[in-house]
C-alpha cells in the first residue's frame, strides 16, 4: 500500500458539492414541488399514553380545500413498519403502524392525516381534528417495573445479552470491585433540515416515486415496496440535497410511507414538510440509557472481569433498526482494554416517549461514557494515574488483530489493525501533557475549577458485505461515477471523485458523482455506520481500476505502444517516457468505443465497468480525547476551554474533510454532554418542543478543536487501508468532559450522568464535603 | 408551524391604533412591533389573535427622546436603538450592555423595548430595566392616556396592568443623577438564551459610601422587582467584597423562584446579585 | 392582499395572506428557495435575510409587512459566475457541510461585514453564535467570515 499522498488521494481539496450550496440553488426536501400537489398535515396525539376513544373529522373535512382526512381504519391493509435486517418474531408486536390504532403510545404518535390544497390550509384542518382519548398512566422511565404493553407483551420486549469468561471467578478473586451507577440523557441528531417527503405516482410508467430520501433510498426501496406490495423496480426512490443525516434521517418513519399511499391512491403528488415542533417529538431521539457497572480489578490496576446491567430506554415502538444500538453497547463496551471476562445484560424496555434509534455513533457514545468514567473509577480507588491505568489495560500492538468473543452490528468483533498505546503516547506529547498538568495544578492551587479529562475508544466502521458503483467516460471526456452511497453532507462526491480521479487518472472536477438513486443503480449501501468511505470508495477504486484497464487497451493498438508503458493524467493517455509524443484522450477512447463506431473493433461498447467491493469485516479506528475545562463556581456552568482529539484513520482520502467530521461530531457530542436532553413531565408531555428548550451549542459553546490525525495503522482489510471517520468526534464527547468535570470538581465518583447541567455542579457542590482529590491525568 | 388566520392592519397614527383596539379588543386584537416574541407563539398557534395591528408604519415611534428629567423611549425603538450610544453616558452604557444581552444580533434588530414589556416575560431584561429603574409606562386608548408606574405594571408572568384595548405608546425613564453607577449581570445557559436569573444595581457614592442604592432582580419569580431588603442593607455601607457576598446571601432569602429548580435559582440569586454589585463597583 | 418585493434588485408582485411568511412567499411565491426554513421561530437563524439593510429572520416577519421593501437573499450574493469573497471564504476554509445552514450564515456575515468591515473577531463571534450549525463545529465558519473581512478590506 502507497502511503504517500497522491495527486489527488490524501490531498485537502476544496468540495465539489459547495458549488450550488453556497449559491442557495442546493435542492433540499421542501424545495421540490410538483403541479397539482397535495400538502400532508399529520394529527398527533397530545397524550402521551390512551385509547382512542373516537376521531371527529367533520369540521375538519368541510374547510374547502381539504381533500381527505384518514385515520387508522383508512389505511388498515398497510403492515406496520419493518426492521431493516428482516423480521424478529419476538419484537414484531412492538412495530409501529403508520396510523395509531387503538392506543397511543407517545405524545406526537400520529392518529389522522389531513390532505389539503395549501400547506396552512392543512393546518387549519388538523387543528379541527378532534381526537377524544382516554387517558392511561404513562410509563416514563426504563428503570420502573415492565407494565403490559399489549395483552400478553410486556414493555420489555426483550434482554439483549453478550458476554464470555468466568465473570464469578474474576469477582471472586478481585483485589477491588469498583462499581458504577450511570446515566446517559435522552438526545438526539435534529439536523437543521426538518425530515420531508414527497410522493408521486406516474401512471404513464406505473412508477411510484419517493423524493426526500436520504441515508439508505436502496434498502428503504425493499421494505418500501414490501410494504406496498409492489415490485422493487416500479418504486424509485430519489435523495436531493439533504440537510443533515446524523442517523435519525432516513430511516422509514409512517409519514414516508403515508405520502406514497396517499399519491398512489390520489393519484397526485403529496408533500409532507415536518415542522421543527414535530421534529422534537417525532423523529428519533436517541442514547437514553441506564447502567449498573462493576469492575473486578487486581492489585495493579489490571482488569479481571466487567459486569454491567443496562436499562435501554426505547421510547414507545421498536424502530427500522430493532436492537442494534443495544447490541452495539454490549458489544463493543470493553475496547480498547482486554477484559478477560465480561458478562453484559440489557433491559429493552419500552416506555411512553419518543421511539428511539440510531444517532451518531450509537451504542458508542454511552458505552464510552460508562467504560471511560470506569477506568477514572479504577484509578481513583488504586492510585493510579488516569494514563496510568488505561495504559496497563490496552490491547497492545502485538496481539493485533484481536479477536474478540462479542458482536457488533451481527458480525464477530476483530479489533484489524492498531497501537493504541502509540497514540496515547503521541496524543499526551502533542498536547504537551507534563507542562498542561502544571499549569492546571497551578491554577487550582489559585482557587480555580479546572480540570482535565482523558478518553480513549474504539470506533467501528466499514460494515459490509459488499457494495457496488459504475463508471462511466462520455465523449466528452466526463466521467460520471453512479453510486449506490448517500450524502448526508460529509463530502460524500468529493471523496469518491478523489478516489476515481487519482485511480482512472483523470481531473477530479470533471467527475460527476451520483448517489441516492434507485433509479441509476440497483443496490447500495447507503450511508450510515460510517460506512461510506470504507464500502463506497472502494467500490469505486475497483470500477475505476477496470475502466483504466479498458482504455489502456485501446490506446495500445491506437498508438502501437504495450499498455504497461502507458500512463493516464488529466483524462490523456500519454507514453511517460515520451511526453510529447503520441496521445489520445479518455473522450476519444470513449467516441471510438460507442456502439455506432466504425472504429470499436470487437470491444465490448462502452467506456464504462462495474466494479465491487467486498468485505468480511468491519474496520476499527481508534482514538484518544483530551479535554481542559473549567466550572464557574457561582453559575455552575462548565466551560470546555481545550479539547485534541487524535484518530488513527488508517488513511486519509481528503483529510480536511477527515477533520471537519471530527470538528462537527465533537460540536454535537459537547451537545449531549452539556446541554441537549429530552425531558418530560409525569405526564409524558414534552418539555423541549423549541429550540429555546432544546439547547444546542452555538459558536461561543464550541471550543476549536485540536486534531491529531494519524495514519500508522492502515486497515488490512480493504485495499486503500481506509477507517471511517463519521463518529470518531462524538464518540468520547461525553466521556472526556465527564472526566474533565470531575478533575475540575476534585470530588471523585461525582459525575454520574449526561448532560451535567449546571443545576448538577451546583448541587454537587453544595453536598459536597469531602476533600477534594487530586486526580492527576 | 404555519399562523392561524388573521386580520391585518398598518395604521399610519397611534389614534388610529386606539381606535382598532376599541373596536376589536373584545375579539382578540395584539400589536405587532418586531414580532420577536408575538410571531413565535403565533407560530406555534399559543396566539391566535383575530386582529393584528402592525405598529411599524406609524412614523416618530422609534425615537428615544432625552427630556432632560426623564428618557422617553418610543414605542418602535428597538433592542439595537441602545447600541448606538446617544444617551446621558453612564446610564447609556448600561443600557447599551444590557442590550447586548438579549437574544442575537438579527433579533435585536427588530424586537422592541416596549413590545418586551407589553410582553412581560419574566427573564427579559427590559422588563428588570424598567422595575429597577424608576419607570412610568405611558398606555393609551380611546379612554384616554394613562401613566402607570413600574412599582404597579407588573402582575405575573406575562401579566400586566395593561387593558385589552390599551397600547403602550412609550415608557419614560427617570434619568439618575450623573455619577450614578450601575452593575448588571445575567446568567443563562447559552449567550442569548432567556436568564435564569439577573440583577441590576444602582446607586451613588458619597464619600465612599453607598447611596440611593437601587437592585432588581429578574428571570427567578413571576416577574422582575426590586429587593428592598438588600437595598437596605447596602444603604450607606462601602462598597466590599464581602458587603456583596451579604447582599447576594440576603437576596437569597428574600426570592420565592416559581421556576421548579427552586434550589438552583436560589444561589443563582446570590451569584448575579454578588456579580451586578462588583460590576458597578468596577465601572467606578 | 397584493404586495410588492424588490427582490435581489427584481420587483415581485405577489398574491398573499397576512399570515404568509415572508420565508413562505419569498421561497413559494417567488421561487427563491434558497432562503431556508430551519425552526419557524426565530432562533435557528436559518432563513436570516437582509430587508432595507438590516439582517432579519424571514420566519418571523410576515410578507405583508415587507410590502416595498427591498430584499437581499442568498441568490443575489454572487455577481454572475463571481462569488462573493464570503462564498469563496466558505468554499475554502470548508465551512459548510450538508449547506443547510449556509445562506443564513452567509447573509449574516454579509451584513455584520457592510456594517463593519472592521469588526473585531470578538464581535464575529458574537454575531456568529446568533444562528445554528449542526455540521461543522462552527470554527471553520469563524475562520471563513475572519478570512473574508481581511480580504475585503484589503483590494488586491
Amino acid at each position: 500500500m502507497n502511503k504517500q499522498p497522491g495527486q489527488y488521494f490524501g490531498q485537502p481539496l476544496q468540495r465539489l458539492e459547495d458549488q450550488p450550496l453556497v449559491r442557495g440553488q442546493g435542492c433540499f426536501a421542501a424545495d421540490i414541488s410538483f403541479p397539482y400537489q397535495l400538502h400532508m398535515r399529520v394529527v398527533r396525539s397530545d397524550h402521551a399514553h390512551g385509547r382512542i376513544l373516537s376521531i371527529d373529522t367533520s369540521a375538519a373535512a368541510a374547510l374547502p380545500g381539504v381533500v381527505a382526512i384518514w385515520t387508522a381504519d383508512d389505511v388498515a391493509d398497510i403492515p406496520p413498519i419493518d426492521f431493516r435486517e428482516g423480521s424478529v418474531e419476538k419484537l414484531a408486536p412492538f412495530r409501529q403502524h403508520i396510523l395509531a390504532q387503538g392506543k397511543v403510545r407517545y405524545v406526537g404518535d400520529p392518529v389522522a392525516v389531513v390532505f389539503a390544497t395549501d400547506a396552512y390550509l392543512a393546518e387549519d384542518a388538523a387543528d379541527l381534528v378532534r381526537v377524544d382519548i382516554e387517558e392511561l398512566v404513562p410509563l416514563l422511565s426504563a428503570d420502573d417495573a415492565p407494565q403490559e404493553f399489549s395483552p400478553g407483551l410486556l414493555t420489555e420486549a426483550t434482554i439483549c445479552s453478550q458476554g464470555y469468561g468466568d465473570v464469578e471467578a474474576a469477582f471472586k478473586q478481585a483485589h477491588a470491585i469498583v462499581e458504577l451507577d450511570l446515566s446517559i440523557g435522552r438526545h438526539t441528531g435534529v439536523p437543521l433540515e426538518t425530515r420531508g417527503a414527497i410522493g408521486r405516482y406516474d401512471a404513464a410508467r406505473d412508477v411510484l416515486e419517493l423524493h426526500g430520501a436520504a441515508k439508505v433510498p436502496h434498502r428503504n426501496r425493499e421494505s418500501l415496496a414490501k410494504m406496498l406490495s409492489r415490485s422493487t423496480t416500479s418504486l424509485h426512490l430519489y435523495e436531493g440535497h439533504v440537510g443533515g443525516g446524523f442517523g435519525v434521517r432516513g430511516e422509514i418513519y409512517p409519514e414516508d410511507v403515508l405520502v406514497l399511499v396517499a399519491a398512489l391512491r390520489f393519484n397526485r403528488p403529496v408533500k409532507w414538510i415536518e415542522d421543527r415542533r414535530e421534529h422534537l417529538m417525532a423523529t428519533n431521539h436517541s442514547r437514553q440509557q441506564h447502567h449498573r457497572i462493576r469492575a473486578a480489578v487486581d492489585a495493579n490496576g489490571l482488569l479481571l472481569g466487567i459486569e454491567n446491567e443496562v436499562w435501554h430506554d426505547q421510547g414507545a415502538y421498536i424502530r427500522t433498526h430493532g436492537t442494534r444500538i443495544a447490541d452495539m453497547t454490549c458489544g463493543i463496551l470493553p475496547y480498547p482494554y482486554k477484559v478477560p471476562a465480561y458478562q453484559a445484560d440489557l433491559h429493552f424496555r419500552l416506555t411512553n416517549k419518543t421511539p428511539a434509534a440510531t444517532y451518531r455513533a450509537p451504542g458508542r457514545y454511552e458505552a464510552n461514557f460508562v467504560r471511560e468514567r470506569l477506568l477514572d473509577a479504577i484509578a481513583i480507588r488504586l492510585g493510579l494515574s488516569r494514563i496510568e491505568v488505561r495504559r496497563r489495560n490496552l490491547i497492545r500492538q502485538e496481539e493485533m488483530p484481536y479477536e474478540a468473543p462479542l458482536m457488533a452490528l451481527g458480525e464477530h468483533i476483530v479489533l484489524d489493525s492498531g497501537d493504541y498505546e502509540g497514540l496515547l503516547d503521541k496524543s499526551l506529547a502533542s498536547i504537551k501533557c507534563v507542562e498542561l498538568e502544571a499549569e492546571v495544578a497551578a491554577r487550582k492551587a489559585n482557587g480555580e475549577l479546572v480540570g482535565l479529562g482523558l478518553a480513549m475508544f474504539v470506533e467501528k466502521s466499514g460494515l459490509g458485505p459488499t457494495d457496488g458503483a459504475r463508471i462511466n467516460v462520455d465523449s466528452s471526456g466526463t466521467v460520471e461515477v453512479v453510486t449506490g452511497g448517500a450524502s448526508v453532507g460529509q463530502g460524500f462526491e468529493t471523496v469518491m471523485a478523489q478516489v476515481c480521479a487519482e485511480t482512472l487518472g483523470v481531473a477530479y472536477t470533471k467527475i460527476r458523482v451520483v448517489h441516492g438513486r434507485t433509479d441509476r443503480i440497483e443496490y447500495g449501501i447507503g450511508a450510515h455506520a460510517s460506512r461510506a468511505t470504507v464500502m463506497t470508495a472502494n467500490a469505486t477504486r475497483e470500477a475505476a481500476l477496470l475502466v483504466r484497464k479498458k482504455a489502456l487497451t485501446v490506446a495500445a493498438e491506437l498508438l502501437q505502444t504495450p499498455e504497461d508503458q502507458l500512463d493516464i493524467a488529466n483524462g490523456i493517455v500519454f507514453r511517460p517516457s515520451q511526453p510529447q509524443g503520441p496521445s489520445i484522450s479518455l473522450g476519444e477512447i470513449a467516441q471510438r468505443l460507442r456502439p455506432l463506431s466504425p472504429n470499436r473493433g470487437d470491444h465490448i461498447p462502452g467506456l464504462c465497468a462495474e466494479g465491487w467491493f467486498n468485505t468480511d469485516h468491519q474496520v476499527y479506528p481508534y482514538g484518544v480525547f483530551i479535554a481542559l475545562a473549567r466550572i464557574d463556581p457561582g453559575t455552575g456552568a462548565v466551560i470546555v476551554e481545550r479539547i485534541q482529539i487524535a484518530y488513527e484513520i488508517g488513511r486519509a482520502i481528503n483529510p480536511m474533510l477527515v477533520k471537519g467530521q471530527i470538528m462537527g461530531g465533537f460540536a454535537q457530542g459537547l451537545g449531549g454532554a452539556l446541554l441537549e436532553e429530552f425531558r418530560y413531565d409525569d405526564r409524558g408531555q414534552p418539555l423541549c418542543l423549541t429550540f429555546a428548550d432544546y439547547l444546542m451549542p452555538t459558536l461561543l459553546d464550541v471550543p476549536p478543536v485540536e486534531i491529531l490525525l494519524c495514519e500508522d495503522a492502515p486497515s488490512p482489510c480493504n485495499p486503500l487501508g481506509i477507517k471511517g471517520a463519521g463518529e470518531s468526534g462524538i464518540a468520547a464527547a461525553g466521556a472526556v468532559i465527564a472526566s474533565a468535570v470531575e478533575d475540575a470538581l476534585g470530588l471523585p465518583g461525582v459525575i454520574r450522568s449526561l448532560p451535567i447541567t449546571p443545576h448538577m455542579i451546583k448541587d454537587i457542590l453544595r453536598k459536597s464535603s469531602g476533600t477534594p482529590v487530586e486526580m492527576c491525568p | 408551524m404555519k399562523a392561524a388566520s388573521f386580520q391585518y392592519y398598518a395604521p399610519t397614527s397611534i389614534a388610529d391604533v386606539v381606535a382598532l383596539m376599541a373596536e376589536h379588543s373584545d375579539a382578540g386584537i395584539r400589536i405587532l412591533a418586531g414580532g420577536q416574541s408575538l410571531v413565535p407563539t403565533m407560530a406555534y398557534r399559543l396566539a391566535r389573535p383575530a386582529h393584528l395591528i402592525d405598529i411599524n408604519r406609524i412614523a416618530g415611534l422609534d425615537q428615544i427622546t432625552d427630556h432632560g428629567e426623564f428618557l422617553e423611549i418610543g414605542a418602535l425603538v428597538r433592542h439595537e436603538g441602545f447600541a448606538a450610544n446617544r444617551l446621558p453616558a453612564r446610564l447609556g452604557a448600561i443600557l447599551a450592555h444590557i442590550a447586548n444581552h438579549i437574544a442575537h444580533r438579527p433579533i435585536r434588530a427588530r424586537g422592541t423595548f416596549c413590545g418586551s414589556l407589553a410582553h412581560a416575560d419574566p427573564a427579559s431584561e427590559w422588563c428588570l430595566v424598567a422595575a429597577t429603574l424608576e419607570a412610568e409606562l405611558i398606555a393609551e386608548s380611546a379612554r384616554g392616556v394613562r401613566t402607570i408606574s413600574s412599582a404597579d405594571y407588573f402582575r405575573g408572568i406575562m401579566s400586566t396592568a395593561l387593558e385589552d384595548d390599551e397600547f403602550l405608546t412609550s415608557v419614560r425613564i427617570r434619568r439618575p443623577a450623573d455619577d450614578t453607577l450601575f452593575g448588571f449581570f445575567e446568567y443563562s445557559r447559552r449567550h442569548g438564551d432567556f436568564a435564569l436569573a439577573a440583577s441590576l444595581v444602582s446607586f451613588q457614592l458619597t464619600a465612599g459610601l453607598m447611596q440611593n442604592v437601587r437592585l432588581g432582580l429578574g428571570g427567578v419569580e413571576d416577574y422582575p422587582r426590586r429587593l428592598a431588603e438588600v437595598e437596605s442593607l447596602l444603604e450607606g455601607q462601602s462598597p466590599s467584597a464581602a458587603v456583596f457576598t451579604r447582599a447576594g446571601d440576603l437576596a437569597a432569602q428574600h426570592v420565592n423562584p416559581s421556576a421548579a429548580d427552586v434550589d438552583y435559582r436560589i444561589e443563582l440569586v446570590k451569584t448575579v446579585v454578588e456579580r451586578a454589585l462588583q460590576h458597578a463597583n468596577e465601572t467606578t | 392582499m397584493k404586495i410588492t418585493l424588490t427582490l435581489n434588485g427584481n420587483k415581485h408582485q405577489v398574491d398573499v395572506e397576512p399570515r404568509h411568511t415572508l420565508t413562505d412567499v419569498i421561497r413559494d411565491a417567488c421561487g427563491y428557495t434558497g432562503t431556508h426554513l430551519g425552526c419557524e421561530h426565530g432562533v435557528c437563524g436559518a432563513c436570516t435575510i437582509i430587508v432595507d439593510g438590516e439582517a432579519i429572520r424571514a420566519c418571523l416577519m410576515f410578507a405583508i409587512q415587507a410590502d416595498g421593501r427591498t430584499i437581499r437573499t442568498i441568490e443575489g450574493l454572487a455577481q454572475g459566475n463571481t462569488l462573493h469573497p464570503l462564498q469563496e471564504a466558505f468554499v475554502k476554509h470548508h465551512a459548510l457541510q450538508c449547506g443547510y445552514c449556509t445562506p443564513g450564515f452567509l447573509m449574516l456575515a454579509t451584513h455584520a461585514l457592510e456594517k463593519n468591515p472592521d469588526i473585531t473577531d470578538a464581535e464575529l463571534q458574537d454575531v456568529l453564535s446568533s444562528n445554528l450549525c449542526r455540521c461543522t463545529g462552527y470554527q471553520n465558519i469563524l475562520a471563513a467570515v475572519q478570512d473574508a473581512r481581511d480580504t475585503m478590506r484589503t483590494p488586491s
